[in-house]
């Protein structure tokens, strides 16, 4: 798209990150080898090889677990409640000082758009530690009895979506009550999580209260399934959600999940448009669409649906798609090749399927994984691009007559994270947001998020919440 | 009622569709036939979420333009400004005064564009005019008894001859906002109409004064009545109410212009007016045009920026890309 | 002592607001603590399991969207109507578990008190577990409690009449409905608790009791894609995990049996309201 007004370049500097070519696990409060097979973590914007990355064996993971078990039974449990707030304080602020920091490893890891990991990602990893660090000395104002207890060690598995924020919404709550922790960051994108692992020691964490092991999958199921841990949390597909589940079962582990999505975006003829097809955009197009809260099935009344899907195409024509580290890049790059190739082979049975695919003129860059934003009308439910989470850039659009229609059609899938509702009329808004089977509703707005909502699930989108007094309850055992 | 939006929106705008004078343009004639039909169909525009548009314009706001864009912002914003003095001390020797740096603004660079016009109270047209002759700087006059507009109908009427008579080649009037507020659409869309015809060759800009209008869903409405009744650009603000221009309102009556063409094939242009000081606000809202409504709005023809201070942070920054070092206020005009 | 001949009852399920058989029209012999004969109960099957599940997915929508204080009244009325039926319960509790007969009393009016008890809650839950946040933004924020949906209950072995009772009316007062499956070797309670919420404001479907083995009857409940969640109360060691792992195919919510059956008797809290209760938190901006 050339235009009388070109953004000329307006690049992030790299410089502010000290990447070393090779990064160990943290365990015990030290950087150390792994003993499985390094693996290596690309910048998806250039397929340029960023570093090179243990990979946590068994023997590994167990070493996590009892240097976070040794943790909770020396330092972590027994220290005074406050101290442990005020070392969650220390953490938020340290991200807050080094949070530029924090967003070019992000993006360079990830490809999301420094414009958002600047913006969102960094900022609310930070407020999630400081909203946490407050309830360390009052959580028997938790509403779990007057003396909730922590459950001891957590395993965490966090995705590639949202790397530190995901992070962050897995370790401020399990230390906060007094919880020490072994977290496993996603294959694709351990950098920033191995930064942080540097800001516990730089806020002189105790050792074992926080370990970061690195590796896939076998990484992953060697932390969820070692015995001595007495929590699992996973955010991820809900595929992998579903496995996690039977591991854990008839053990005495206790299981949080927040997994896949397919969120309806209800659109009424009522609605305010321009901020609607903002919000539209937002709930789709935010992080190239890889958000298990996703607006990715837009349900818009019949009566409007020329006009909102024009100026949807309108709106998605001015989107920049490039570089992530312009600060004026809206669409990013897809995270990996494999992600990549699930998301060509979702929009192909759309095309199969009957549906029209449109997508914006202009090119993509050459290297790198790439997708366009890419909008699919004409969509029925029975489409699999209505029913199955494509965690891309990828709208589908639905159309409905009535309101009891939209909430059918809203609520008819196996999940139930997310859902939005755009209309000027209150009571309307009301009624439609007691009627959907989801864990958050955004009315008239679209991925927002903040530490004290909580966040999960309904259906098979997960249980237990991220978030609020109602979060806390993940990692406490209470009389109440 | 969301038709108004059109796929094309953005393309070319096509040759005017005028009804008869005092008629709105088609598809639209019929909605000034009762002031019952006029506030349906106001009333029946989109609403505007105020949260929403403050989120656009917020992320649009952090646009980081740099280098060559920055230039051309600068330039461009120049050459979009209304160089205003509103004063009750204005006199003939200021109005030159301000003319002389409409006409170069930057004393040391020949190649500083002209602002697109220098705005002052209908008695100094004149004074403005000779000054200005043979440039093509415009000479914009306030009438309608600005800023307040609570004068007669035939006092204001005169105010806007008056005006034209002594040279202007535009009129900035101000919409009765009382009988806005009190829903007397049509009231305040005829004398739109009025003032239009007494303007004759003389563009009208419409001053909404959205700061004394509140909402955003106001702003929207009072943009598509100044449009109907033939405003030939809307404008934010008189500068004497704050808030004055804001970004959500801009953007707001970007899309109403935006939609507004897409209905009836007439672009009308866009003035946010008071407030904007910095080099910093007037990119920013260049951005607004670019990613709202696209480049047909991107020239003095269609966008000015009313303000008297901005010029000299435009210039100062422009100094500071063509030299590379910073500049200081000795080394721009004082007004 | 009468010489007249007693007419005896056929026990059967209750689903849908219904006495059914079984459809598979098995039944099984029900003893009393000592061995002796007591009844012939409905012997339920998968087939009916899977019916119990439409109605109880059929009687969602209203009662889920009933208000708190309706619901706290319904609760209410079974208690109401069970004291009348007191000492029928207390006589089933006696020969069931072997108690004595004040001992069965205790039990009985400890299981109308905990209707009582969780009838106060409906009307509390949004209050204690609904919050509203105060998100940084112009944004007004509130979370609330809703029910899961569909939860099936296999009900505590042992403890027939006052561990029914604790373990079900929790699902009911926070709105969801259920499919349950009774004590095994004790179901007579289950049984006369049907007829209770029968002739009460329980609307039909809302309370399915299935007399019958948890062991047969929970792996099809535990697997079935429209059943929400699962409380596994009744069941221990291999079949709990089994049923667990089952439940995981459809990602449900599971409350786990403790080792061993608890005693029903203590302030149980909201353990049994939090499990089977979903968070919505609800965003919405505030401008003028």
């Amino acid at each position: 798209m050339t235009s009388l007004f070109e953004y000329a370049p307006a690049l992030e500097s790299r410089s502010i990150v000290d990447l070393r070519p090779s990064y160990g696990l943290f365990v015990d409060g030290e950087f150390t080898e792994g003993t499985g097979t390094p693996f290596t973590t690309l910048n998806p914007a250039t397929e340029e090889v960023l570093s090179e990355v243990a990979t946590a064996s068994d023997a590994d993971v167990d070493r996590a677990v009892r240097a976070a078990r040794r943790a909770f039974v020396k330092t972590w449990g027994p220290m005074r409640p406050a101290d442990r707030g005020k070392y969650l304080f220390r953490i938020a602020r340290l991200l807050q000082e080094r949070a530029r920091e924090f967003a070019v490893l992000e993006t360079l890891d990830n490809g999301k758009p420094i414009r958002e990991s600047r913006d969102v990602d960094v900022p609310l990893a930070a407020a999630h530690f400081f909203y946490h660090a407050g309830w360390a000395d009052k959580l028997e104002h938790a509403g779990l009895g007057p003396a909730p207890r922590p459950l001891g060690v957590a395993g965490q598995v966090i995705p590639w979506n949202f790397p530190l924020m995901m992070l962050a919404w897995k370790i401020a709550p399990a230390l906060a009550t007094g919880n020490t922790v072994v977290l496993k960051p996603a294959e694709t994108t351990p950098l920033t999580a191995l930064l942080f692992a540097e800001v516990c020691q730089q806020a002189d964490l105790p050792p074992g209260v926080v370990n970061i092991v690195t590796g896939a999958g076998e990484t992953g199921r060697a932390v969820i399934s070692h015995p001595d841990v007495d929590k699992v949390a996973f955010t991820g597909s809900t595929e992998v959600g579903r496995s996690i589940a039977r591991t854990v079962a008839g053990t005495h582990k206790r299981l949080t999940l927040e997994l896949g999505g397919k969120a309806a975006n209800i659109v009424f003829d009522d609605a305010p448009v321009d901020q609607a097809v903002e919000g539209i955009v937002r709930g789709i197009f935010f992080n190239q669409g890889h958000v298990c809260c996703a607006g990715s099935r837009l349900l818009v009344q019949e009566s409007v649906h020329d006009e909102v899907v024009a100026a949807l195409q309108r709106r998605i024509g001015t989107l920049r798609v490039g570089d992530p580290l312009d600060k004026n890049t809206d669409l990013g790059a897809i995270n990996s090749a494999e992600q990549l190739a699930r998301i060509r082979e979702l929009t192909a049975f759309g095309e199969t399927e009957g549906a029209t695919c449109w997508q914006p003129e202009g090119d993509l860059p050459a290297r790198g994984y790439w997708f366009k934003p890419t909008v699919f009308t004409g969509v029925s439910s029975a489409h699999r691009i209505a029913r199955d989470e494509v965690f891309g850039p990828v709208l589908s659009v639905l159309t409905f007559r009535t309101p009891d229609e939209a909430v059918a059609k809203a609520n008819n899938s196996t999940y139930g994270l997310s859902a939005g509702v755009w209309s000027e009329k209150g009571s309307r808004i009301l009624s439609i947001t007691s009627k959907l089977r989801a864990g958050v509703v955004w009315a008239n707005t679209f991925n927002e998020f903040d530490p004290t909502s909580p966040f999960g699930g309904y259906k098979q989108s997960g249980y237990g919440r991220e978030g609020g007094r109602q979060g806390l309850a993940a990692y406490l055992r209470g009389d109440a | 009622m969301t038709y108004v939006l059109d796929p094309d929106a953005l393309a070319g705008g096509e040759a005017p569709v005028g009804g008869p004078a005092g008629t709105p343009p088609d598809p639209f004639a019929d909605v000034t036939r009762s002031d019952a039909a006029f506030r349906a169909f106001l009333h029946g525009l989109p609403g505007v979420d105020a949260v929403g548009a403050q989120q656009r314009t917020a992320v649009l706001g952090t646009r980081s333009i740099k280098t060559t864009a920055k230039a051309w912002a600068i330039d461009t914003a120049i050459s979009m400004v209304d160089l205003t003095t509103l004063e009750g001390s204005d006199t003939p020797g200021k109005v030159r005064s301000l003319a002389a740096k409409a006409r170069r603004p930057d004393p040391e660079d020949p190649a500083c564009p002209a602002v697109a016009a220098v705005c002052v109270y209908g008695d100094l047209a004149g004074v403005a005019k000779e000054a200005l002759a043979g440039t093509g700087i415009k000479v914009a006059a306030v009438a309608t008894a600005f800023p307040s507009g609570r004068a007669s109908r035939a006092v204001k009427l005169a105010d806007v001859r008056d005006a034209v008579a002594n040279g202007a080649d535009e009129i900035d009037m101000v919409i009765d906002r009382g009988a806005f507020l009190a829903g007397r659409y049509l009231d305040v869309y005829e004398e739109i109409v009025a003032v239009k015809e007494a303007c004759g060759p003389a563009h009208l800009k419409v001053i909404l004064e959205t700061g004394e209008l509140v909402t955003l869903d106001n702003a929207r409405r009072a943009s598509w009545l100044a449009m109907l009744a033939g405003g030939d650009f809307i404008k934010t603000s008189t500068g004497k109410i704050s808030p004055a221009a804001t970004l959500p309102v801009c953007l707001v009556m970007l899309e109403a212009v935006r939609d507004f063409r897409a209905a009836t094939g007439r672009q009308v242009g866009v003035k946010p007016a008071g407030g904007i000081k910095t080099t910093k606000d007037a990119v920013k809202h260049l951005v607004l045009i670019n990613e709202t409504v696209g480049e047909d709005w991107l020239s003095p023809d269609w966008f000015r920026l009313g303000a008297s201070s901005l010029l000299n942070d435009l210039l100062l920054q422009r100094q500071k890309l063509r030299t590379g070092h910073y500049s200081g206020p000795d080394h721009v005009s004082v007004d | 002592m009468s010489d007249r001949l007693t007419v005896r009852k056929t026990y059967k399920l209750y689903v849908n607001g219904a006495f059914p058989r079984s459809e598979s029209g098995r039944t099984y012999e029900v003893t009393d603590a000592r061995g002796h004969f007591l009844a012939n109960a409905a012997w339920a099957s998968r087939k009916d399991a899977r019916d119990a599940v439409v109605a109880a997915r059929g009687a969602f929508a209203k009662w889920s969207a009933a208000t708190a204080y309706n619901r706290g009244q319904v609760l209410y009325r079974v208690a109401e109507v069970m004291e009348g039926r007191a000492a029928q319960f207390a006589e089933e509790v006696a020969a069931g578990e072997g108690l004595s007969s004040s001992k069965a009393r205790a039990e009985v009016d400890a299981a109308i008190d905990r209707w009582v008890w969780y009838a106060g809650w409906t009307d509390k839950l949004a209050a204690v577990l609904g919050s509203t946040n105060p998100v940084a933004g112009p944004y007004f924020g509130f979370s609330m409690p809703e029910p899961t949906g569909v939860v099936a209950v296999l009900a505590p072995q042992r403890s027939s009449l006052l561990g029914l009772v604790s373990v079900l009316a929790p699902v009911l007062a926070g709105g969801n409905t259920a499919v349950v499956v009774s004590s095994k070797g004790r179901p007579l309670p289950a049984i006369t608790l049907g007829e209770v919420l029968a002739t009460s404001d329980v609307p039909g479907g809302v309370v399915n009791l299935l007399t019958g083995d948890a062991a047969e009857i929970g792996p099809w409940l535990a697997e079935h894609a429209d059943v929400d969640a699962v409380d596994l109360a009744g069941t221990a060691g291999p079949l709990a995990m089994e049923l667990e792992r089952s439940a995981a195919g459809t990602v449900k919510r599971v409350l786990r049996a403790p080792a061993e059956e608890p005693d029903w008797s203590g302030d149980p809290g909201l353990s049994r309201l939090r499990p089977f209760l979903e968070t919505k938190s609800v965003w919405h901006p505030i401008g003028l």
